[in-house]
């Protein structure tokens, strides 16, 4: 049973403590809490740092402290406050550094509100069980043997076919039904391959459909996207060692990852609206004339401070968008504009909530758009890297991980 | 007998005090106590739900923090029976605590505001000023005969 520590603020109060003791039970952990003394509170600005006024945020620091002295006590940790409360996010965020930076234990932050519910949290419980539980798989570092990879997303699916640490085939469908589309994403794979469904020896499904689409083809690994889309990321860009973080802008919703030799650190799945998402920009394509693959490269010769485009919200950025246009801005401009505001949400709420460390790799279909990593780079003042076959991340990191399996 | 609510509103201390005087105290625990012991479909071990926070924006609006909504959901109602209240400056969380400065100051904001007889002290650093506190109590507790 993996121990995740809760150091928190408020959720039993928002109703939601049963929520996440159901979340950590669906991923086969338990929630601890670990014991301070009164003089550990007391004493929580000397030993801490820093000392505030509500009192179960100074018990989330003590607890907090307790951990990295004894690591022993628990295999991971869960910070969790209220959304909306300032005192609550500098602690949380201040809570996700001391324990990255004075252990190897893995920490997942997030801000909850009484909607939170035991499925919105399973993907990141699952991704931190993971990271604390399979550190040895993750550590692989090659693809061996024949294996495939299904990543069934919100808005595509993708699959690859790899043998011997090499891609060999590939396919991309947009996702409607969601075998339906796992099937031909995979057959597709499998024919530029030029290989048989019968003799891929390990299939491993990440992605939204990972559990349909696994039960359905009998995989051998089903995976969240966090874990397996760091895999993959620092596999394509060939940085398995040392420090990296991997953004992923997605259909539905984005993760910022802080990774260390391949495994995540601390992590971030979330976004507030579409209007931080890759939907915004398929949004901004249309209203332009131009194919998706097109919108990149199109923004790239524009200047998104001659627009000003705030999609916080997906309504108001489409009005933005079509005002803007409407005053007869260049269509350049308004792609990069798209991508711009696009790139400063996640900067804004999401990579403020791990550690940016270089390489910075970004993965996913979006990081195609070529006007996205480039806003990217200009709000992180980091070089910005976005590998060969970034939008296979998801499969390519299924099917590293799953050879694992397959050799055991 | 009056009902007095303390604040910190955790406070055994003070809930004895107030007893002790044949008041009626009025304190988290046994708010609590009401939803443990009551029958209902939900979780111990506080029986919080997440209808608990939406019942809190009687008190406070819906861009306040859950956490506070849902701890007011717990207080309010008391803040709103009170007749009269004890309030504690510079709680040491040894006293009682709802482990909310937030909630901590719109508890006091609300007491301070309802125009009921309302004692407010400094929490006692030693001896002397802790005889004078328990004093200074039984005197206003007295006064609401």
């Amino acid at each position: 049973m993996i121990r995740i520590a809760q150091l928190s603020c408020g959720p039993e109060y928002s109703g939601i403590q049963g929520e996440l003791e159901k979340a950590a039970e669906m991923v086969g952990a338990e929630l601890i809490f670990p014991e301070v003394s009164l003089e550990d509170v007391r004493n929580v600005e000397e030993r801490f740092g820093i000392k505030v006024a509500s009192g179960d945020l100074n018990l989330a620091m003590a607890r907090a402290t307790r951990i990295v002295e004894n690591p022993d006590l628990a295999d991971a940790v869960f910070v969790a406050t209220c959304f909306r409360c300032a005192e609550g996010a500098i602690v949380r965020s201040e809570i996700r550094k001391y324990i990255h930076e004075k252990s190897r234990i893995p920490v997942l932050s997030y801000s909850f509100t009484e909607r939170t519910t035991a499925e919105t949290l399973l993907t990141r419980m699952e991704a931190l069980v993971t990271t604390a539980k399979f550190k040895g798989l993750l550590s692989r570092e090659r693809q061996t043997g024949l294996t495939a990879g299904i990543d069934s997303g919100s808005t595509t699916t993708k699959a690859v076919v790899m043998k011997d640490n090499q891609i060999i085939g590939t396919g991309w469908v947009p996702t409607t039904e969601v075998i339906k589309s796992a099937e031909a994403a995979y057959n597709a794979a499998l024919e530029s391959a030029g290989v048989k469904r019968e003799e891929i020896e390990g299939l491993g499904t990440t992605g939204y459909g990972r559990h349909l689409v696994g039960k359905e083809f009998g995989a051998k690994l089903i995976q969240e996207e966090i874990t397996v889309n760091s895999k993959g990321a620092v596999f394509l860009a060939d940085a398995q060692k040392g420090e990296a973080t991997v953004i992923d802008i997605g259909g539905m919703d984005n993760k910022a990852i802080s990774v260390q030799d391949g495994i995540p650190g601390t992590f971030t799945m979330g976004g507030i609206c579409a209007g931080a998402s890759g939907r915004f920009l398929e949004l901004t394509a249309r209203r332009l004339g131009v194919d998706i693959t097109e919108l990149g490269k199109l923004a790239l010769k524009g200047d998104h401070r001659k627009v000003p485009m705030n999609s916080y919200c997906i309504v108001f950025g489409t009005q933005s968008l079509v005002n803007s246009l409407s005053r007869g801005s260049r269509p350049e401009d308004v792609a990069m504009a798209a991508c711009h505001s696009v790139a400063e949400q996640v900067f804004e709420q999401q990579l403020q909530e791990v550690e940016v460390k270089e390489p910075v790799i970004m993965v996913g279909g979006t990081a195609l758009i070529e006007g996205l990593p480039r806003a990217m780079e200009q709000l992180l003042g980091l070089k910005v890297m976005v590998p060969k076959y970034a939008q296979y991340i998801g499969c390519v990191g299924a099917s590293l991980l799953v050879s694992g399996l397959v050799e055991d | 007998m009056v009902k007095v609510m303390v604040y910190p509103p955790t406070s055994m201390i003070l809930a004895d005090l107030v007893e002790r005087t044949g008041h009626e105290a009025l304190v988290v625990s046994k708010e609590v106590r009401k939803k443990v012991n009551t029958p209902g479909l939900d979780s111990p071990p506080l029986n919080m739900t997440p209808d608990d926070p939406k019942k809190g924006l009687k008190y406070a609006a819906v861009d306040v923090p859950s956490g506070v909504r849902g701890r007011m959901a717990l207080l309010g109602p008391m803040i709103e029976e009170a007749d009269a209240a004890i309030v504690i400056r510079g709680d040491d969380c040894t006293l009682g605590c709802t482990g909310c400065a937030r909630t901590n100051e719109l508890t006091r904001f609300l007491l301070k505001t309802k125009r009921i007889p309302l004692i407010e002290l400094d929490y006692p650093e030693d001896e002397f000023s802790a005889k004078q506190f328990v004093h200074k109590i039984r005197e206003f507790l007295e006064g609401l005969n």
